[in-house]
């Protein structure tokens, strides 16, 4: 199945009464403002083109309103798109007729919600059954079945509680685990993070991350957290008034930020943190100083050169050889916050 | 200026034909399908005077063990179960013991027919706009016009009896269900509904998993208010030859027994507060997953 698990092609969205007919408005250039102003629709979606690997975290960023719902909502057709395709797996998902639909949501593709979408008047262990009882799985053996997702999940001892009875943190992970029981390969999580505060947000990102090393599910996570994104995402795509404006893994972005509402974005984060020395290296495969791995963040690189009281080390890649050199000033300058001029002189 | 003073009316003679014609309309249909509803509701009128014998003639030790257990099925609570029996003592003991039964029989067969009809009706309502356009009309005018105004064409159909007054209370009653069931439903939280799609509900996994479950509460706040109304339509269906509690306030308003019309009048408001409390509680029983009892 190649390099590509869910292909998002053309994609356009458009929210009213007559929305075929304002396509050609939206076709013909007109912007969100203006196709809402002058036609009362709304764009929601524009011109979408997304491939996503198999088996990696695709994180799509944007802030509120950008459209990152709708587009999430495209992957398992909850939304109807005005026009473009949308292909799981080779399989046109657009095609597909109602029950074959139904079958792609109860055994492909799984979703957490942003207010977790439990069902209050089932218990925890009922909910993480839900997905597999809507496959048709009596209830007693869907409960059975699930069991291991809820340990999984840290919420043993829990099983018989509502929904009501639990904190937010823990509501998640019921959504989580009544993600994960359906084994479905796809996992699309809306922004399942962000009513949560901020240590327990970390806690669940924690989880996510050490579930994904064991399970390899193609995650498509949505939020407008850039530190989240940075986080947890292996491709990151930023959306923005329902546009894809800059597509890449995490270090890219940060070091070429597409324009200034990106760069605008980035502006606060922690760089020395974040960046990692593959992305500022110069190439060679001869180098000396002390040793450190292509995925070191800066701000550990610095300290190994300090310590060693060197201005230089060498890069190695993932078989121990040396791929490239840092040197300090190189280091200091990218993690200094960018400005934009010379950032672009400097990048480009 | 006469045309101000009074009134541009219909000629006299051409509204007499008017509402002639409607009568003998009425007359000739009631003639025509008379016979074929009332053999079409006798099996329903077989049940109620079967559940009718089935409360008079059982022993009354054994229909207030009856009424204890429901009361205490339903609400869990002690105090409403011995108020409940006392209160069906004391009943008893001042000789309404058997109108009570009957009313508690038409009541009961009211309340079924009228969850029956008017559930699947609530659901039909929620799932679509138009529906509930239209039929929403159609349970205002069932709630306000005056009972007397539809007693009419019942009676004219169906003559007087147990079945006649069952539809005049069904008619009085039902709104509320209907109503509340699709209330309940147009209710549920999307967010919930939508991750039923998510994960492959199908239409009915969708109502009978998630939408009728959450709309319960409201559902069966439905049922009380129209249990609740059925036993206000008590007297007016004595008028129609239901039996029950209601024929002796008939019986003393004619006549001005003041003491008879008080008992009698004071009995059915004894057994409507007492479905109101069972049945309230059980609405609150329904509801308890809702309750987070701190972070568990
Ligand atoms: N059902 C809808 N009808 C009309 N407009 C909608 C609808 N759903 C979303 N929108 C609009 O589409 C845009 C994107 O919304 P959404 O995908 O929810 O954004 P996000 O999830 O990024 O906050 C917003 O402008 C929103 O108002
Ligand atoms: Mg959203």
């Amino acid at each position: 199945m190649a390099d590509t698990k869910i292909e998002i092609r053309n994609l356009y969205k458009v929210f009213g009464s007559n929305p075929e007919a304002a396509m050609k408005h939206v076709h013909a250039g007109l912007s969100k403002q203006e196709l809402l102003d002058q036609h009362g629709h709304v764009l929601g979606l524009r011109d979408i083109n997304i491939k996503i690997k198999p088996k990696r975290i695709q994180v799509i960023m944007g802030l509120s309103g950008s459209g990152k719902s709708t587009l999430i909502r495209h992957i398992n057709r909850l939304i109807e798109p005005t026009e473009g395709e949308v292909i799981v797996d080779g399989e046109d998902i657009l095609a597909m007729l109602a029950d074959e639909l139904r079958e792609f949501r109860r055994h492909k593709a799984s979703m957490v919600f942003q207010r977790f979408g439990l069902l209050p008047h089932r218990t925890v262990s009922q909910n993480v059954a839900y997905g597999l009882s809507i496959q048709g799985i009596g209830e007693a053996e869907a409960v059975e079945r699930s069991q291991r997702w809820i340990e999984r999940v840290g919420l043993a001892g829990f099983e018989q509680h509502f929904p009501a009875q639990l904190s937010g943190g823990m509501q998640q992970r019921v959504g989580l685990a009544r993600a994960l029981a359906t084994d479905a390969e796809i996992l699309l999580m809306d922004e399942a993070f962000s009513a949560l505060d901020p240590l327990i947000r970390t806690d669940m990102q924690n989880i996510l991350l050490d579930l994904q090393e064991e399970l390899h599910k193609t995650i498509v996570f949505i939020t407008h957290d850039l530190d989240e994104a940075l986080r947890i995402g292996d491709e990151i795509s930023i959306l923005r008034d329902g546009e894809v404006i800059q597509q890449g893994d995490p270090q890219s972005i940060i070091m070429r930020p597409a324009d200034d509402y990106i760069s605008d974005f980035i502006k606060d984060i922690n760089r020395g943190r974040v960046l990692e020395v593959r992305s500022i290296m110069e190439k060679t495969n001869r180098a000396t100083g002390p040793k450190m791995g292509m995925k070191t963040p800066l701000e550990d690189a610095l300290q190994q050169l300090v310590g060693a009281g060197k201005d230089s080390g060498a890069v190695t890649g993932e078989d121990g050889k040396t791929i490239g050199k840092i040197t300090m000033a190189n280091a200091i300058a990218a993690m200094a916050r960018p400005d934009r001029e010379i950032e672009g002189q400097r990048y480009k | 200026m006469e045309f101000f003073n009074e009134f541009p009316e219909m000629g006299r003679s051409d509204l007499r034909d008017f509402k002639k014609a409607i009568d003998f309309g009425f007359r000739s249909f009631s003639r025509a399908y008379g016979d074929a509803l009332e053999s079409f509701f006798d099996p329903l009128l077989q049940f109620m005077i079967w559940f009718e014998k089935l409360l008079i003639n059982s022993p009354w030790p054994i229909i207030l063990a009856v009424i204890a257990l429901l009361s205490w099925l339903g609400s869990r609570s002690w105090k409403l179960v011995f108020g409940s029996v006392a209160c069906f003592i004391v009943i008893g003991y001042f000789g309404m013991w058997e109108n009570t039964m009957a009313t508690l029989a038409i009541i009961s067969v009211a309340t079924l027919v009228c969850i029956g009809l008017g559930i699947p009706l609530g659901i039909w309502m929620a799932k679509s706009n138009r529906v509930q356009a239209t039929i929403t009309p159609v349970l205002d005018v069932m709630q306000t016009i005056p009972s007397f105004v539809y007693l009419i064409p019942v009676v004219m159909l169906l003559g007087i009896g147990k079945v006649p007054g069952l539809i005049a209370v069904c008619i009085y009653a039902a709104p509320p269900i209907v109503r509340l069931t699709n209330l309940g439903i147009r209710l549920v939280d999307e967010e919930v509904l939508e991750a039923s799609d998510a994960f492959g509900a199908n239409y009915k996994q969708r109502l009978w998993g998630v939408q009728i479950p959450l709309a319960l509460p409201n559902i069966f706040a439905g049922v009380n208010q129209t249990i609740m109304m059925a036993l206000a339509m008590v007297v007016i269906a004595s008028m129609i030859g239901v039996r029950g509690l209601g024929v002796p306030v008939l019986q003393a308003v004619s006549n001005q027994y003041l003491a008879l019309g008080l008992m009698n009048g004071l009995a059915i408001v004894a057994i409507a507060i007492i479905f109101d409390r069972v049945s309230q509680k059980y609405g609150e029983r329904l509801q308890a997953y809702r309750k987070g009892n701190g972070n568990g």
